[in-house]
């Protein structure tokens, strides 16, 4: 099981890293989106896929799975929430002031 | 916003509390079952954005006047008091305690002092949600 | 009483609130940012005194002890840090008090910057390796909102930049931790320490510190540096000041702490490769500090050669090289800090960045000029100024261990440091001046007072390095000897 969630961050990964390398600013946004969730995954999947009951006290289970993963994907959601809410108003100022979603637009130059 | 859906508005009348009032359970049943005040905060937040859509965002914020700037930095302030509060006692910073009560309705509850600190995480994430949906509706 | 270790994180968070509520008293938004940083600068030095007599101390959140719980660990070496950055800090918002439109104010500019030392100092104290994730990026978050106030075009493009690199390095920490988290089921540093070094550093333990090693090059701006000069050119002179002063060092203190806690049993892949990543870093960053001409550019690639010089004591990792890497550290904080308030300054005096479009303002503005020299002087090294212990130092260090390739080009680097300082003072400062007596621009006493603040401060390291090196050497004793750290963190039972 952990051998296909790992396959499947990879494929996660691939298609975040398509989207970034793209020249849309929307596209690198949802790339960026993609990339969150492969990391997830990821750390799930490396604390074990266990079989258990969900670590909470009124269970009274024989085996509970690890909580630590859970904890620390929970955080890392709320931060990826937050950076992409940020991210995203950052596109729509930027394309109002600059007139322009092209990457490729936005390189600058030093005289300004 | 100027949609005019009738369907719309009328769901959105009674979906809203059904919302809300999930929200406050999942809020409440936090501390050791799935919820707490992150999930709770944001099904409540969920209700807000439900309203703003169905309705003029100007006509939800006659009906709601608060800034939800401030209710999500008052959030903030909840939650870090909440963790300074045990250094009165000598305890560390966010150690918790709890103890049961006979309330007149639910009878014997658990309360814990974990929920000021939920109760803070909820206004935080209800005033940043809505704060995004707004900033980004806002000038059309 | 422990619970002090929280003051550096938990009360600029607390200022920062009740400052939104603030919102339209910039003044009193001001002083109570000053006031509040300078509380954190005393508890810091508190702090420092308490750790030479009673050793590390510790703080368990909500009384969970490690390795299961969250805790803050202040050692010597974090610390320093912490008080060398509050201490820049308020200098900056005393020039922030002046120089900071009434616009940005409203903008919540305060709340942020205060947010921003919250997790640069939550960063230097944390004790596990997630608590440092979330950390860096409570101080990216302020940092992206701190680039982007203002929002003029070129600020905004730099931002997408910025953000967007920062997004996937902060995506490579997370794969990072999970891979440690596989690989040894621990993230408290003291405990990863144990584990490492009962497993011994297998290859596959290297590898991961590889990756780390990627992502706090990233934040740092080791090699990887390329986003580096034009987002911290770009932002208000008191944002370039906090940025150039403190973000990289964030990544630079992450860096020596993990190739020194955790990974320390593979120096000859691991170190090599900082040492080779050093030398890159110090090459390029004077390629492009010479090869520029707006002065914006020049401090930001010193910024970058400054990094790759500090690298090369955790790459070298002798006493004597840590020790003067952290004078270094220590040095350049305050420095560069200094460097971006002259350099801001003259843009709003003079209304440019080209050095070909300025001349001789020395002649208008005296003591910005002088202040500019000795900027100059200590960023190259010149007794007794702060930058000249931290080199003998690592020289020394450098010597001992026979790394002379890496010695040359870390020396020859500050030759260049010293050519680009000089091209600005020549161009800028010397010759005809374009601006009559008459119609110049006041220099208000608000724009000086901090610059002056700083060169007292480099000045007064230099100086008083005597009285500063029993501190230091103690970081540089804890960072050498992962077991001081250990026991103070860890029970018997966990070790």
């Amino acid at each position: 099981m952990e051998s296909l969630i790992i396959i499947l961050v990879g494929v996660l990964s691939t298609v975040a890293f398509y989207l970034l390398l793209s020249r849309n600013i929307v596209r690198v946004i949802l790339g960026t989106a993609i990339l969150s969730h492969a990391a997830h995954l990821m750390i799930l999947a490396m604390g074990g896929l266990k079989i258990g009951s969900a670590p909470l006290l009124g269970e009274e289970a024989e085996t509970y799975v690890d909580a630590l993963p859970q904890a620390l994907i929970l955080t890392a959601i709320v931060i990826s929430f937050a950076v992409t809410a940020f991210i995203l108003v950052l596109a729509y100022r930027a394309y109002q002031e600059l007139g322009t979603d092209d990457l490729e637009e936005m390189r600058g130059t030093d005289n300004e | 916003m100027g949609i005019n859906d009738v369907i719309l508005k009328t769901v959105a009348k009674a979906v809203v509390l059904i919302i809300l009032t999930f929200g406050i359970y999942l809020f409440l049943s936090g501390h050791n079952s799935p919820g707490g005040g992150f999930v709770g905060g944001l099904v409540l937040a969920s209700a807000f954005v439900l309203m703003f859509l169905s309705y003029d965002t100007e006509t939800v914020k006659d009906a709601i006047p608060i800034d939800f700037k401030k209710l999500s930095a008052f959030g903030v302030l909840l939650a870090v008091l909440s963790g300074l509060g045990p250094l009165l006692f000598g305890q560390n910073f966010l150690a918790q305690s709890f103890d049961y009560f006979n309330l007149p309705i639910f009878g014997k509850t658990e309360i814990a002092t974990v929920l000021i600190f939920e109760a803070g995480i909820a206004l935080t994430v209800v005033g940043v949600v809505v704060n995004i949906i707004l900033s980004i509706s806002e000038d059309e | 009483m422990n619970n002090i270790i929280l003051i550096p994180m938990i009360l600029p968070i607390l200022a920062g609130v009740l400052l939104i509520f603030l919102r339209t008293y910039g003044r009193l938004q001001a002083w109570t940012s000053i006031a509040v940083m300078a509380v954190v600068a005393a508890a810091a030095v508190y702090l420092l005194n308490a750790i030479q007599t009673d050793g590390i101390l510790r703080i368990d959140f909500g009384g969970w002890t490690p390795p299961f719980g969250i805790s803050f660990v202040a050692d010597s070496f974090a610390v320093l840090l912490v008080l060398t950055s509050s201490v820049v800090t308020v200098i900056c918002l005393l020039h922030a008090l002046v120089s900071t439109d009434k616009e940005l104010v409203t903008m919540y500019f305060y709340p942020t910057v205060l947010f921003l030392i919250a997790g640069i100092n939550g960063s230097f104290l944390s004790g596990d390796i997630f608590n440092l994730f979330v950390c860096f990026e409570v101080m990216l978050l302020s940092s992206y909102i701190l680039l982007t106030l203002g929002g003029s075009k070129r600020q905004l493009r730099e931002a997408i930049k910025y953000v967007s690199i920062n997004i996937v390095s902060s995506w490579f920490f997370l794969i990072a931790i999970a891979y440690l988290y596989g690989a040894v089921g621990t993230l408290n540093f003291a405990h990863l320490s144990v584990r490492v070094a009962e497993n011994g550093q297998e290859p596959l333990l290297t590898t991961i510190s590889i990756v780390f090693l990627i992502v706090f090059s990233l934040k740092a701006g080791l090699l990887l540096y390329f986003w580096l000069p034009g987002s911290y050119s770009s932002p208000p002179v008191v944002t370039s000041a906090l940025f150039g002063a403190l973000l990289t060092k964030v990544g630079i203190y992450a860096m020596f702490r993990m190739f020194t806690l955790v990974f320390y049993h593979e120096p000859e892949t691991t170190h090599n490769i900082i040492a080779v990543m050093a030398v890159l870093t110090l090459i390029g960053g004077s390629i492009g500090a010479i090869a520029h001409n707006d002065i914006r550019q020049i401090a930001a690639y010193n910024v970058v050669i400054a990094v790759g010089f500090i690298l090369t004591g955790l790459a070298i990792a002798t006493p004597d090289a840590i020790e003067g890497a952290i004078f270094y550290l220590l040095h350049d904080m305050v420095v560069k800090a200094l460097l971006f308030l002259l350099i801001g300054t003259i843009i709003l005096l003079t209304g440019t960045a080209q050095i070909g479009k300025m001349s001789g303002i020395i002649q208008n503005y005296p003591i910005l000029g002088w202040s500019f020299f000795i900027a100059m002087l200590s960023l190259a090294g010149i007794p007794p100024l702060s930058g000249f212990v931290g080199k003998v130092l690592l020289s020394q260090g450098a010597i001992d261990s026979g790394s002379y390739l890496l010695l040359a080009i870390a020396l020859g680097s500050s030759l260049f440091v010293l050519y680009s300082m000089l091209k600005i003072f020549k161009n800028c400062f010397w010759g005809e001046t374009i601006v009559s007596k008459d119609d110049q621009v006041p220099l208000r006493r608000g724009f000086l007072v901090p610059c002056l603040l700083l060169v007292a401060l480099t000045i007064g390291i230099g100086l008083g390095a005597e009285g500063l090196s029993a501190y230091v050497s103690d970081a540089a004793d804890t960072l050498l000897n992962p077991q001081v750290y250990i026991d103070a963190v860890l029970t018997e039972d966990f070790q």
